[in-house]
């Protein structure tokens, strides 16, 4: 019984033992590993259609992370903050960290008043832990770190450029020490921006560029925009209202505003496919909220645009002096991505149709290389079912030779034979080619006339100062009496406007239109212009060497070679040969 | 000798025909090595298109062709891969019978020089025989036939085809003796492009030499006969000349075509040398170059026919080797025709010290232009030196080979009358050297 109750104390000692050895380690790895504190991740996009057309875009992604860089220790663990930028903020003793790269300018009078405004090129601003004691040597080590981190060449501040503002950059978190000692701040206007800095900029999201908002950054469609700014913020602030517990915060903006003409070729209508040629299929998993705004301020009951896939969530908000509202997307919900598991949002604008030319033309040169081309002339026939003729003419320079028998009108696939064809060849450094024809134009159908070219090299001086900018050629002419509608007025004694009474009208049923398509822009082989001297030289050289070898053939005759005598004997025999005695 | 030649024919007709039918053609036909402004195929359709279109095809700057040009392609330009495979077994055909009547002569000649003792004993060696004469005729066919140069010229339909064939039956008429006809193709010839006109020193001498006329100013028959050869040339020439008058009724194809020779307007780059030379001329001295590089063609001719008088058909080789080079806009079927030529000296083998590197920089050449065009033209990674250079080194080595030919020759006429192992005063073995 003894051994028994001994046994049972010891086991239940035992347990006892293990589980609070058991607890002691849970809790010292529990503060051992979280002695970094929660972190939190959000990411939201902001699309506000703007006045002038074009559309404005605003990523912002923000990590918050509850822990001191300024303890002894280091940090170890890093989980949604990026570790590069917790070491700088380590090492350096930086309290608040502004960086932007922008390319192109905001535009305050189109465009409004951006989220985060910023200026062209590269800025820099820091304001330093009182506990550094040498702001320049820290400030120009920080500096080349940035440079390396975000692959730009901020190495080129240096103190040529660097400024302490004295009471223009208040600290943005929060910080009771405003001695402007330990802020420095840097623009580099001639910076610019591209994917080599994009993408250490997207490296350093929690989820990278893989999932969640920021999978649409991709740099062909981010870059070829009006305006891009992509910055960095970090600084302090305050957990709660007490702030009894700061955290440190990383905000990651992203602006871009994209051109009606450039992006969306003149139609208005924006959606994420058009903008980043991508659509979003989930939210960041490291997220806890992950949501898109589109600015609907302007269009309440859905009169001036419409927007699908429609949302019920609404928001509104006081953004820069104005309340806006906004229809929200929540990506951490499945039901915004729909049935097709993908969400591409699309803002439709309602316009009504222009009234359609009844006659216009384009031109264009297709073909590849220096050696050969084609001029492509299109010219459309919008009436539903009248046919008309036009007179086409083209005046095409002499250094662009022409074969006429590859000219071919095709309209509507078929062959469209001219009625008249007048053409003159050009003569080189006289006059240029002319080709006027006659064509008829089928209703409602599109006509293509085009004619083969060859290159020619010119002499050097005959090019211009710039010759890899090309050469002009002038617009072709289209002149045609267009069947009019409304009956035209025959009198031209009349009293009309002055805008009507231009071309002189000699029938009712039509009216004259000249009609001019584009100038091309052709390249063509150019000789090396440095060379003149070293080409006349290389080319006499050859021709001297011909020369040479014929002349030596021609001549001289073969004869047999004796060794000459010796220094010694050649001397002797000239004594020899004074003498008068026979040479050796 | 008859069967394979047919074979041989045959044999270079399917090939052409082959590439005809494939999608090489269109390549072929844009390449600026192959075609020039003179001779390229589109510039004929063009001219042809101008004709039905009204206009005179010499009143613009792409035609460059003669009237007769327009007179021929005007009936059979639907059947122009015939003309132009006809035209280049004319040619092969001339010169296998020209060559077949040369070598009769040359070896007549050796049995005279050998019976009246000529030639000193040791040089017994050069002694050429009937067996490897035998197939000498074949061979210079089949360079022409086979000859790749050849090939892409015919596939790329280029007058250059018409051209060599004139000369070729220039060639095979003067060699067999035919005063008359010699002149006829003469002016032909020298009415298509000027540059054959250089060829009538060889004819005259080689037919002097035939007709056993003595070569010497001071002789009247020497006169005489120039004289005559002179008015059968011209007489045909006007002949010609008023022909292509009365197709279009005016003298506008003069300075399209003659002047366009002269004058090098179109600096189109091609494998010759005056493209970049006169693209990157000083304004100022345009017409003295001009000047001085035409000269450079018809130069030789004079000094040339008086080395060689004895050796006309030498001197032939050499004239066409010098206007290939030389011309204007040359093109690869030009080379094709002198190349033609070198089996008749393949006895000159022993003496030619360059042949090696001269073929290795010739295979080499042609390999680079076509690489170095798309380079400059559609890669835009390198410039037009890069071609001017591969143009500058072909043209070297056809020099060397053409300096080294005749170097060749007048090694094996020396060692002809002087022997062929000779020795110093000491007795050692003796070095040639010119001096």
């Amino acid at each position: 019984m003894a051994e028994q109750k001994f046994s049972l104390s010891v086991c239940v000692c035992v347990c006892v033992c293990v589980c609070v050895c058991m607890c002691v380690c849970v809790w010292a790895v529990r503060a051992m590993m979280c002695g970094c504190g929660r972190d939190d991740f959000q990411e939201e996009l902001v699309i506000r259609p703007l006045h002038s057309g074009d559309i404005y875009a605003s990523f912002q992604f923000r990590t918050v992370w509850e822990t001191d860089f300024m303890r002894g220790n280091k940090v170890s663990h890093y989980r949604l903050f990026p570790k590069s930028l917790g070491q700088v903020i380590s090492k350096f003793s930086v309290r608040e960290l502004h960086i932007s790269f922008t390319q192109g300018y905001w535009r305050t009078m189109q465009w409004g008043q951006p989220f985060q405004p910023s200026p062209p090129g590269a800025e820099l601003w820091v304001w330093f832990q009182d506990s550094v004691t040498d702001v320049d040597g820290t400030w120009k080590e920080l500096t080349n770190v940035l440079s390396g981190i975000f692959c730009a060449s901020l190495n080129f501040i240096d103190s040529t450029n660097t400024v302490q503002p004295s009471a223009s950059f208040k600290p943005l978190g929060i910080g009771n020490e405003t001695d402007h000692r330990f802020l420095r701040y840097a623009t580099l206007p001639r910076e610019i921006v591209c994917t080599e800095n994009l993408t250490p900029w997207k490296k350093l999201l929690p989820c990278g560029s893989k999932a969640g908002l920021a999978v649409l950054l991709k740099s062909e469609k981010l870059f070829h925009s009006s305006f891009h700014s992509q910055a960095v913020h970090i600084r302090p602030v305050c957990q709660d209202w007490q702030c009894k517990t700061t955290s440190w915060e990383l905000r990651q903006t992203l602006n871009v505003v994209f051109d009606l003409h450039n992006s969306a070729q003149g139609k208005r209508e924006w959606s994420l496919f058009k903008m980043f040629s991508r659509t979003l299929t989930e939210a960041c998993p490291l997220a806890s909220s992950s949501k898109i705004y589109i600015d609907i301020t302007d269009n309440p009951q859905g009169e001036q645009f419409e927007v699908s896939p429609a949302t019920p969530l609404l928001s509104q908000a006081v953004v820069l002096g104005d309340r806006r509202t906004f229809s929200v997307y929540d990506l951490t919900q499945q039901i915004t991505f729909g049935t097709v598991r993908s969400l591409n949002l699309l803002i439709r604008w309602k316009s009504s149709d222009m009234l359609r030319p009844l006659l216009h033309a384009e031109r264009y040169v297709a073909g590849y290389g220096l050696q050969t081309g084609e001029i492509h002339t299109l010219m459309y026939n919008n009436h539903p079912y009248r046919s008309f003729p036009v007179l086409l003419l083209d005046s095409v320079p002499w250094y662009l030779r022409l074969y006429i028998h590859t000219l071919t009108v095709t309209s509507k696939g078929k062959d469209n034979k001219p009625s008249y064809i007048h053409y003159q060849p050009s003569k080189d450094r006289l006059r240029p080619h002319l080709l006027e024809m006659l064509v008829q134009l089928p209703p409602n159908s599109v006509t293509e006339v085009t004619v083969q070219f060859e290159r020619a090299l010119l002499k050097w001086t005959e090019y211009t100062p710039d010759p890899n900018h090309g050469f002009y050629v002038g617009s072709s002419v289209i002149s045609s009496l267009v069947p009019s509608i409304v009956a035209m007025d025959t009198n031209s004694t009349r009293e009309r406007p002055l805008f009507s009474s231009f071309f002189p009208c000699k029938e009712e049923s039509s009216y004259f239109v000249r009609v001019y398509t584009e100038p091309l822009l052709v390249n063509l082989p150019t000789p090396d212009f440095s060379m003149p001297y070293n080409v006349i030289c290389l080319t006499c050289t050859v021709v001297a060497v011909g020369y040479g070898s014929l002349y030596n053939l021609l001549t001289r005759s073969f004869q047999i070679e004796e060794p000459s005598p010796g220094l010694a004997k050649r001397i002797a025999n000239i004594i020899r040969k004074m003498r008068g005695v026979p040479p050796l | 000798m008859a069967a394979p030649l047919t074979l041989l024919v045959i044999l270079s007709v399917t090939i052409r025909a082959v590439l005809y039918r494939s999608s090489l053609a269109e390549v072929i036909s844009e390449r600026v090595e192959v075609v020039s402004p003179l001779t390229a195929w589109k510039r004929v359709v063009e001219g042809l298109a101008l004709l039905d279109l009204g206009v005179s095809p010499y009143s613009g700057d792409v035609f460059h062709e003669t009237p007769l040009i327009i007179y021929l392609f005007h009936f059979v330009v639907d059947y122009a891969e015939i003309t132009f495979m006809l035209a280049d077994v004319i040619t092969a055909v001339a010169l296998y019978m020209a060559v077949m009547d040369y070598n009769k002569q040359v070896f007549r000649k050796q049995k005279y020089a050998l019976e009246a003792d000529r030639y000193p004993l040791d040089c017994l060696e050069l002694i050429r025989s009937p067996k490897e004469m035998y197939y000498i005729p074949l061979k210079v066919a089949m360079f022409y036939l086979l000859n790749p140069f050849t090939i892409l010229s015919c596939v790329a339909k280029s007058t250059c085809g018409l051209n060599n064939a004139v000369i070729a039956l220039f060639i095979l008429t003067t060699i067999k003796g035919n005063v008359l006809l010699s002149a006829i193709f003469l002016s032909l010839a020298t009415y298509q492009s000027i540059y054959p006109l250089t060829l009538c020193a060889p004819a005259l001498l080689y037919l002097m030499q035939r007709q056993f006329i003595p070569v010497n100013f001071r002789r009247v028959s020497f006169w005489w006969f120039i004289a005559q050869y002179a008015f059968m040339y011209l007489g045909s020439l006007f002949v010609i000349v008023g022909l292509s008058f009365f197709l279009l009724g005016s003298w506008d194809y003069v300075p399209s075509v003659y002047g366009f020779i002269l004058s090098v307007p179109d600096l189109t780059p091609n494998i010759g040398l005056f493209w970049y030379f006169f693209a990157e001329m000083f304004e100022h001295f345009r017409l003295f170059f001009l000047c001085v590089f035409q000269i450079n063609v018809f130069f030789y001719t004079i000094p040339l026919s008086i080395k060689l008088k004895e050796h006309p058909v030498f001197l032939i080789f050499m004239q066409l080797a010098v206007i290939s080079i030389f011309k204007s806009y040359p093109t690869v079927g030009d080379i094709a025709l002198y190349m033609a030529f070198l089996p008749v000296w393949s006895h000159l083998h022993r003496f030619l010290r360059n042949i090696f590197l001269v073929s290795c920089v010739l295979l080499a050449c042609s390999a680079l232009f076509p690489v170095l065009w798309h380079l400059w033209i559609y890669a835009g990674s390198a410039n037009s030196n890069f071609y001017y250079a591969i143009t500058l080194l072909f043209n070297v080595a056809q020099i060397l080979l053409v300096s080294d030919y005749f170097y060749a020759f007048l090694r094996r006429e020396h060692h002809l009358s002087y022997g062929l192992y000779l020795k110093r005063k000491d007795g050692s073995e003796a070095t040639l050297v010119l001096k």
